[in-house]
This record gives C-alpha cells, sequence and structure tokens, in this order.
C-alpha cells in the first residue's frame, strides 16, 4: 500500500502557561485516511487541530504539514487546509450565501468561481433552501452543515473537523458522514475529532485516544476493541452473588459496576457467554458486541474531567 | 519590564493585498445597513449647529472675526473623524473579536491576524473618512464652508481616522470586557470633544494646559486643520499639525498590532 506521510508530529507540546494542554505527542497522518482524535473533555484535541491549521503556535516539538514546517509555512499550509471548527464563528452580519462568498475572498478565489462553489456545495450540505437566510436564523445543525460547506469552498487537500455532528440529529449525522466519505473517495484527507465513538468506529480508518495532553492509546478501531475489551460484552444486573459467581467463572475476565449492571469482558473468543448463559441462566443477561466506547471507557475511566 | 521586550511590542508587521479582504467584509456589512448607519452622521452635526451655532451662539461674541457657528462648524467635522473611527474600532472591533468570533474565523484561511488587524484599522479610517465628510456636506448645505480648500478635508479625515482606529485598536487589545471601553471613552475622548479648541479656542485655556493639549490630544491637530481649511487660513504651522499626525499613527498602528497578537496568540 503506497502510504504518503501528510501530518507529521513529533513530541509536539502546547503549554498555556502552567497548564500542559498537548505533552509531546507523536503522530503520523497518512494521505488519504480519516484519522481521529478521541478524548475526553480537555484532552488536547481542538488545541491540537489549531496547532495543524496553524493559528495556534507550538511550545515545543516539530509538527509539518505535507512537508512544510507549521511556524514557517502557516499561509501556505492554511491554503491547502479546510476547517470546520468546534465552535461556531459563522459570520452572523451576512446569510448563508454571502457567508460563502466573503470567506471565499479570503482565499483568493474569483467572485464568479465563488458563487458558483457557494452553490454547489450549499446544494452538496442541502442548504439551498436557506441560502439568503441570516445565521441567527438557522437551526444548530444547520450551522454545522454550513461550517462543512465552507470548510469546502478552498477544495482543500486536509480537512479538519472539530466535532463536525456534535448537537445534530441522526438525518444530519447521516448526511454528514455519508458526505465525509464522499469527500475521502475524492482523496482528501479527513482529521476528525469526536465524541461519538460509534462515529469514530464508522470512519476512522486509524485513531489515538488522547487523555490530558497524552496519547494512551492508538490503532484501527477493529484491532483496539478486541485488543482491549475482546469481542463479546456480557451485562447482567448486579448483585452480590451473581458478581461472585462471575468471578469464579470468568477468572480473568474485567468485572466492571456499571450502574445497576455489570459488565464483564473477556479475552475469550465469541461464544463463551452464550455457552454459559445456557448452564447458568443469569437475571437480565444480555450478550452484545464489545465497542469503541468499551475501550474509550476502559483506558479514560468513567469520572467527569474537571 | 525587560529589554527584549520592548521591541516586541513595536516589530513591524508583515503585511500583504489580504488587508482588503478583511477590509471589504466590514464594508460589505456596512453596504447591507446603510439606511441606518448613515443616519446618525447625517443628523448629529444638525442638532450640533442648531443648539450651540444658533443657540448659545447667540450669547457668545465673535471668535477671530467668525460667528459662533462658523466657529464650531469646522470642529464638528473633526469630532466626527475621532468618534466614528475610535467606535469602529473598540466597541465594533470587539464585537466581531470576542462575540462574533470573526476574527477566528478569518485566520483560519491564507490572510493572517495581522492583516486582520491591520485591515480593521484600515476601515476604522474608512469610517471617518464616511462621516466625516457627511459632516462635511451638511455645514456645507449650511454655508459654513466659505473656503474651497475644504475639499482637501476627506483625505485629512482618512489619516486622523487611521490614527484613532489604531488607538482604539491599543484599547481593543488590552480591555478585558466590552464595558472597559468607558474608561477611554470617559477619560480619554469626552475631554479631548471638550478641551481640543472644539467649542473654544485653545487659548482660553491655561498656557500649560495648552501645550498639554497640542501634544498629547490627537483632536487639537484635527480640529486645527480641518479649520483651517475651511476657513481658507493657510498658515505654516498647519504643516506642524500635519506632521504630528504622521509621525504619531504608524506608532500606534504598530503598537496596536503587536498587542492584539500579545491578546490573541496565546
Ligand atoms: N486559549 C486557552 N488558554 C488557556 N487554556 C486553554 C486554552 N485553550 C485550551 N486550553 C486548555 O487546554 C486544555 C485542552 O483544551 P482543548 O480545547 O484542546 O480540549 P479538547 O480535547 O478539545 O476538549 P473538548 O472535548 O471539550 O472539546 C484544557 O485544559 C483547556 O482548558
Ligand atoms: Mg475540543
Amino acid at each position: 500500500m503506497q502510504s504518503e506521510v501528510l501530518i507529521e508530529a513529533e513530541k509536539l507540546t502546547k503549554k498555556f502557561g502552567d497548564l500542559v494542554a498537548v505533552d509531546g505527542i507523536s503522530f503520523k497522518i497518512l494521505k488519504g485516511e480519516c484519522f481521529g482524535f478521541l478524548g475526553p473533555n480537555g484532552a488536547g484535541k481542538t488545541t491540537t487541530m489549531k496547532m495543524i491549521h496553524c493559528v495556534l503556535p507550538s511550545t515545543m516539538g516539530e509538527l509539518t504539514v505535507a512537508g512544510m514546517d507549521v511556524a514557517r509555512n502557516g499561509r501556505e499550509i492554511r491554503q491547502m487546509i479546510g476547517v470546520a471548527p468546534q465552535e461556531d464563528n459563522l459570520d452572523p452580519d451576512f446569510t448563508v450565501f454571502h457567508n460563502l462568498i466573503v470567506y471565499a475572498r479570503y482565499f483568493d478565489i474569483s467572485k464568479a468561481e465563488a458563487k458558483k462553489r457557494a452553490d454547489e456545495l450549499l446544494n452538496f450540505v442541502q442548504l439551498e433552501e436557506k441560502r439568503d437566510v441570516i445565521i441567527e436564523h438557522l437551526s444548530v445543525g444547520m450551522k454545522r452543515r454550513l461550517i462543512l460547506a465552507r470548510a469546502l469552498l478552498n477544495e482543500p487537500q486536509i480537512l479538519i473537523l472539530d466535532e463536525p455532528t456534535t448537537g445534530l440529529d441522526p438525518q444530519a449525522r447521516h448526511l454528514i458522514w455519508s458526505k465525509i466519505r464522499s469527500l475521502q473517495k475524492q482523496g482528501v484527507t479527513i482529521v476528525l475529532t469526536t465524541h461519538y465513538m460509534d462515529e469514530a468506529a464508522k470512519l476512522c480508518d486509524r485513531l489515538i485516544i488522547m487523555d490530558r495532553g497524552k496519547i494512551i492509546e492508538e490503532g484501527n478501531p477493529p484491532d483496539l476493541v478486541k485488543k482491549h475489551v475482546g469481542e463479546e460484552v456480557l451485562e447482567v444486573a448486579h448483585d452480590e452473588k451473581v458478581m461472585r459467581l462471575l468471578q469464579e467463572t470468568f477468572q480473568g475476565a474485567r468485572l466492571e459496576v456499571v450502574g445497576e449492571k455489570i459488565h464483564v469482558f473477556t479475552n475469550k473468543s465469541r461464544g463463551v457467554f452464550a455457552q454459559m448463559l445456557r448452564e447458568v441462566p443469569f437475571k437480565e443477561a444480555v450478550i452484545r458486541d464489545a465497542n469503541l466506547e468499551d475501550v474509550f471507557l476502559k483506558l479514560t475511566g468513567r469520572r467527569l474531567r474537571k | 519590564m525587560k529589554l527584549s521586550n520592548v521591541p516586541s511590542h513595536f516589530r513591524i508587521p508583515k503585511l500583504s493585498y489580504r488587508v482588503w479582504k478583511v477590509w471589504m467584509r466590514d464594508r460589505d456589512v456596512l453596504m447591507k445597513t446603510y439606511k441606518t448607519t448613515f443616519l446618525p452622521p447625517l443628523l448629529e452635526p444638525i442638532l450640533y449647529l442648531l443648539a450651540m451655532g444658533f443657540g448659545l451662539g447667540g450669547f457668545v461674541q465673535l471668535i477671530d472675526g467668525e460667528s459662533y457657528i462658523q466657529f464650531i462648524a469646522p470642529a464638528l467635522v473633526a469630532v466626527s473623524m475621532m468618534f466614528s473611527s475610535f467606535f469602529e474600532c473598540t466597541y465594533g472591533s470587539f464585537v466581531r473579536m470576542y462575540y462574533q468570533k470573526t476574527f477566528d474565523a478569518i485566520i483560519a484561511t491564507p490572510v493572517s491576524l495581522e492583516e486582520v488587524i491591520a485591515g480593521e484599522i484600515l476601515w476604522g479610517a474608512t469610517k471617518s473618512l464616511i462621516n466625516s465628510t457627511i459632516v462635511l456636506g451638511v455645514i456645507a448645505a449650511f454655508g459654513l464652508t466659505p473656503s474651497p480648500l475644504f475639499l482637501l478635508i476627506p483625505p485629512i479625515s482618512f489619516l486622523v481616522g487611521l490614527l484613532f482606529a489604531a488607538i482604539a485598536m491599543c484599547f481593543t487589545a488590552i480591555s478585558p470586557t466590552i464595558n472597559s471601553f468607558e474608561y477611554p471613552t470617559f477619560l480619554f475622548i469626552t475631554p479631548m470633544f471638550l478641551l481640543s479648541g472644539t467649542f473654544f479656542p485653545l487659548t482660553a485655556l491655561p498656557a500649560s494646559l495648552q501645550i498639554l493639549a497640542q501634544l498629547f490630544l490627537p483632536l487639537t491637530h484635527a480640529v486645527t486643520l480641518a479649520r483651517g481649511l475651511v476657513l481658507g487660513r493657510l498658515e505654516l504651522t498647519l504643516l506642524l499639525n500635519l506632521a504630528w499626525l504622521l509621525l504619531v499613527t504608524p506608532f500606534f498602528f504598530v503598537l496596536s498590532i503587536n498587542l492584539m497578537k500579545k491578546r490573541l496568540i496565546k
């Protein structure tokens, strides 16, 4: 497989005063892949995104995009990147269409070309009907879609999506997912952050999980699931007796109490839980596939981040 | 203060034609709302001319051979340069920077932060040009522009606007909240509005205050220039007023950009 490194970080660090927001992380993002950054609130995802598109200088370490140093070639790098930021920064002084026209101007796109692209992109994110509406009158999901359209104005080679689907209804999320996939097919490299593990599992070829500024795990979603939480998870109603029984039956398995339930994780192959349930019918027992959310919670814990 | 910190406030910014893209954004907003934004600069001077010119003027003796209304008319032009550019780059820029995140959106494109700030300042200067030209039109309509030299005022209004916009941007860079602008307005703009030879000649002030006004209040220079041109009284000292503006403006222009970088680039 041809794999050209497009974005490379080496011991990348960002400090805000005494706070170390990004703590010496190293990663390589390949051309054409969808690369995910996961992590609890405050992990340093957005800070990393901002360093990649050169609006935030790093404190230490190396960061190159398409072989260019972010500290020296910011303008060239920003020219080839499209950014959908986490925070809504659409221009409230303009309509939907005019937001795109004004933004295109910053990229030196001619007026005629800007109009053409704006109409195409509004079509792409299904906002044609809102063309002449002011931003204030858009719903949250429509704003997210417009931000995506705006990020595509300069026909970027790299698309940075910082929580592109937060606050969206299922229809809009599916729409955005299908757009991301079609962009990836066209060869666009996608850098994505999200708090939705199903989204990350669906879209990301590879991802890293960050916590407190550090990378704590990386890999592709299926491998990570298999490595950390096995193939299946058993959920049963919590009860002291059940707990003891489970501990005897599944030696070496990880048992976790989550609210009213016990989650049982094992590295044994698929089918062990089903077999066991035939012998001992537990109350409210459910067997489900292990998923990325199990991995995330295992690695980052269940406590909220302050 | 460390010695190495001093020059960083005066590092010359790298600017390109992209400054105008920021300027064009602000212009586009004005074009959408021109019906409401052009009304205050049109009506305000009329109010002053009526109240102070005709009203108060009736009780005031001639100043340097001019009627009171003729004395204050050019000052009103200069005052509008100050108000329009100063408020554009304090309240206006602060809203765009802090509430609307407009600067954040722009700096994710090839436009740099330095260019955003420079574009905002140029826009502030443009507002000075537009508003003061409207006021100039009003006083001309009142027959208060005896000399055709008043046509030289618009280019000067751009320079004066540049200076006030840059000073305003310095305050924007250090203001924690939008309410903080009450301080520079109360401590700097209002005294200047009253004490720059606007409503009475500077010579009525004690000598020491006269010197302070000339040294530190930019509006005195704008008022002197506007009055000289409107009345057609060309004196060599007008060149000193112009030189003062030309010297001080680049200083604040560069300072404001560096202060904004310190605020926004962490
Ligand atoms: N401009 C700033 N000044 C000071 N601290 C900051 C700044 N921006 C971010 N931080 C801090 O850096 C850390 C990382 O923040 P960041 O926004 O990168 O997190 P995140 O992973 O994107 O979180 P979330 O999932 O909530 O978006 C946090 O502790 C945050 O408080
Ligand atoms: Mg974030």
